[in-house]
């Protein structure tokens, strides 16, 4: 290195400590967002020097004269060599997605100290070795995803239970998410219909470039952009006619199952008609807001109203139950850590790679970028008023119903709010209540609405833009929805084969709609649960669903430490080894707790045997309705008891194959890791 | 200098594109005749239109582990 860089690292890294010692340490007054955006980068741009390229030289030895599968298996269509930065934006768009956006806006309840601490300390030293490694390891075996690289080097069984957690966290993760959708348009005749509206623009876009100018993307998505914001636009005259709105002022259970029912239809669709255009439609719309918000916050540099750490940091916090470890790296997991990319690194990408070398750009710093939005999320959580953001996210179980009274509520917890804050906010954005719209969605889009307006048309246009960031979730969201339906009823297919082989065959027309029948139910009924539940769903679900993505991630990097020591680079095998511990100390810990925590709030099974009680002695509990709601929550309890058990033992049995096999390993003085390709390293390889 | 400004411009222009439609699964289609063209010149090559319909169904192939979307 010379002099000239090393004075330009220095000064990076005195830029960085100087950002962070004003974030951490002021106290009373509010912080500029641009400080936090100034300590990331630095971090980032450090971590990506100094860390990932230490990884790819010293651990991983890269060797930029192998030859990768986009070269050996070269087909033009699957496996082609591609230019870094167009692969980057590709695997950008795909690990890119709603858990980054919803994770840190929750954790906002403990301040935004503590989830920005984790979306840094996370992303760098677990998430992007984690993307990373798992790239460098498919791309060695042919782009092989993460289940089969399981089974090749850990063994079938480790494979299976691998594949369980997969269909699980599949199911979770959808139940979630639409979730997030249904409670951000309960009762939004806007959202609503420029949400529905999506659907006749999909089917006319999808028309259009199959027959009319098959495979113009850029016009159709032009034309698709143009029709949603008109649709954007007369969302407000909807919701101003009350003849218009009552078609679309819906109640939360009738947009659930309208929800469901649109998941089988789309996945039993042909793909042309109404999945691919949706898809290209909110992946456009996804990077484009991603990008519109830096800038948004570049140019407005908004000071942050919520204090750096709450009173809720015991974990008596009104959004989600627990204390900060391990509840807090549950909560953000995606943005810091996401088992979910795992998938994705051992999907397309591996295929495409033009040389070993560009492993590190894509896979560290694909993930470093997600990082980022993350961080984007936890500002805009932050830009608003605490009171406003603890009436959006605590359920109507804690505050009530009528601004008055949630206002009394919240001031009572620190948080000076009046009701006329949360009607004039509500105003501003366009709708009648902006009071527990838990799920993190609506509290982004008041942030991101806060934010835009301020440099692009002012208050006049804040519902525009508040609708637009609803659109804009609630779109790429169903998309997701529509794609792991479809990814979630080949599990089936492929799990129910085992003990009925005619289910394996994906072509039967019987097959396929049992199969989306089957998928739509399982994450539907979890849905509709968390919908009709009285604490609001998101306070009962979102655990479990931190749970399972940091349990495949958990199971992702003991794959990683695994190969490592089939590689016979023990001596690096510490990089994965401090993640994986991490996140199985954090989701055991969690899991465990999630079972037996004897507080009601934290343990399903205490809070299931409180409720028990008092339906025995005949009284129905707040914020439960009646015994009937009574026992259908003690149900879903234990239902969600069993899925958090499932979760600690799926981690504990991956975690004791990963010891047995990295002992044989080490205990053999041969390189055992299974690659395809190497010249001199092969063991075993097998080259299908 | 403006030319050369130019060039480089429809250069990012073209990188922004290529990369808009990787990221809806649609890789490059001259890169692609290209390949034809050089190893199999023998066999057919299939039309723009055939391209896009062949790789829009196999984005949502069942069964490719093609998993999109973070959580």
């Amino acid at each position: 290195m010379t002099l000239q860089a090393k004075l330009m690292w220095a000064g990076l890294a005195v830029l960085g400590a100087i950002a962070f010692g004003i974030v951490a340490l002021s106290r009373g007054e509010p912080v500029n967002a641009a400080w936090l955006v100034i300590a990331s980068a630095c971090i980032y741009f450090i971590a990506y020097r100094f860390y990932a390229l230490y990884i790819v030289g010293k651990v991983f030895a890269i060797d930029r004269t192998r030859q990768t599968p986009a070269y050996r298996h070269n087909d033009g269509l699957d496996y082609v060599p591609t230019n870094r930065y167009v692969l980057f934006g590709h695997h950008f768009a795909a690990i890119a997605g709603a858990g980054p956006l919803v994770g840190p806006v929750l954790a906002a309840q403990m301040g935004y100290l503590p989830g920005t601490l984790w979306i840094l300390a996370g992303a760098v030293f677990a998430g992007a070795v984690q993307d990373m490694t798992v790239l460098f390891l498919s791309t060695r075996r042919d782009g092989r995803s993460l289940g089969d690289m399981i089974r090749s080097e850990m063994g079938p069984a480790a494979g299976a239970i691998a594949g369980i957690g997969v269909l699980l966290i599949c199911v979770i993760i959808l139940a979630v998410l639409a979730l997030v959708v249904v409670k951000a348009l309960v009762g939004s005749p806007w959202g609503t219909f420029a949400v529905f509206a999506t659907i006749p623009i999909a089917l006319l876009m999808g028309i259009y470039v199959r027959f009319l100018r098959p495979g113009r993307i850029g016009e159709m998505s032009a034309i698709g952009a143009v029709l949603l914001l008109l649709a954007l636009i007369y969302g407000r005259t909807v919701s101003e006619t009350p003849a218009l709105a009552a078609w679309f002022n819906l109640p939360g259970d009738m947009l659930a199952l309208l929800i469901i029912g649109y998941g089988f239809v789309a996945s039993v669709l042909p793909v042309w008609l109404l999945l691919a255009p949706r898809d290209y439609l909110s992946t456009f719309l996804k990077v484009g807001t991603i990008l519109l918000l830096a800038i948004g916050i570049i140019v407005v540099r908004p000071d942050m109203q919520m204090s750096a750490v709450t009173r809720f940091i015991d974990g008596t916090g009104p959004v989600w139950a627990g204390s900060v470890f391990p509840f807090l790296f549950i909560t953000i997991a995606c943005g810091a850590v996401s088992g979910w990319h795992s998938l994705i690194s051992s999907g397309t990408t591996p295929k495409m790679i033009e040389n070993e070398d560009q492993i590190c750009f894509i896979g560290y710093g694909g993930m470093l970028t997600e990082s980022f939005v993350a961080m984007m999320a936890i500002i805009s959580a932050s830009v608003i008023h605490p009171g406003v953001y603890f009436a959006m996210n605590s359920s109507a179980g804690l505050i009530g119903t009528d601004p008055a009274q949630a206002a009394q509520v919240i001031t009572g917890w620190g948080f000076a709010v009046t009701p006329d804050m949360l009607t004039q906010i509500a105003r501003d954005v366009g709708e009648t209540s902006i009071m527990s719209r838990t799920g993190g969605a609506p509290t982004l889009a008041v942030g991101m609405a806060s934010i835009l307006s301020e440099f692009l048309g002012g208050r006049v246009l804040m519902g525009i833009w508040y609708h637009f960031a609803i659109l804009f979730e609630a779109l790429f969201i169903l998309t997701t929805v529509d794609a792991g339906t479809r990814v979630c009823r080949f599990m089936i297919q492929d799990l129910v084969g085992n003990v009925v082989p005619a289910f394996k065959a994906t072509e039967s027309w019987a097959n396929n709609i049992i199969g989306s029948a089957l998928s739509c139910a399982l994450w539907g009924y979890f849905l509709y649960q968390g919908v009709i539940d009285p604490l609001g769903g998101i306070w009962t679900l979102w655990p479990l669903f931190g749970t399972a993505n940091q349990m495949l991630a958990a199971i992702a990097l003991t794959l990683c430490t695994v190969v490592l020591f089939k590689m016979k680079r023990q001596r690096y095998a510490w990089v994965t080894v401090v993640p994986t511990a991490w996140l199985v100390v954090c989701t055991v810990t969690a899991g465990l707790q999630k079972v037996f925590s004897p507080d009601p709030a934290v343990g399903f099974v205490s809070h299931a045997r409180l409720l028990g009680d008092a339906v025995a002695a005949g009284k129905v509990q707040a914020p439960a309705k009646s015994l009937a709601e009574m026992n259908r929550i003690i149900f879903n309890d234990y239902v969600d008891a069993t899925l958090a058990a499932l979760f600690v033992a799926i981690v504990v049995a991956t975690v004791v194959y990963g010891l047995i096999t990295s002992w044989k390993a080490l205990g053999n003085p041969k390189i055992t890791a299974i690659e395809v390709g190497g010249a001199g390293v092969l063991a075993g390889g097998s080259n299908d | 200098m403006t030319e050369m400004a130019m060039a480089r411009a429809r250069l990012v222009c073209e990188v922004v594109a290529k990369t808009a439609r990787l990221m809806v699964g649609i890789p490059d289609y001259p890169t692609y005749v290209t390949h034809r063209q050089t190893f199999h010149p023998d066999q057919p090559v299939m039309t723009y239109e055939e391209f896009f319909r062949e790789r829009q169904a196999a984005r949502y192939a069942i069964g490719k582990g093609r998993f999109r979307g973070c959580c």
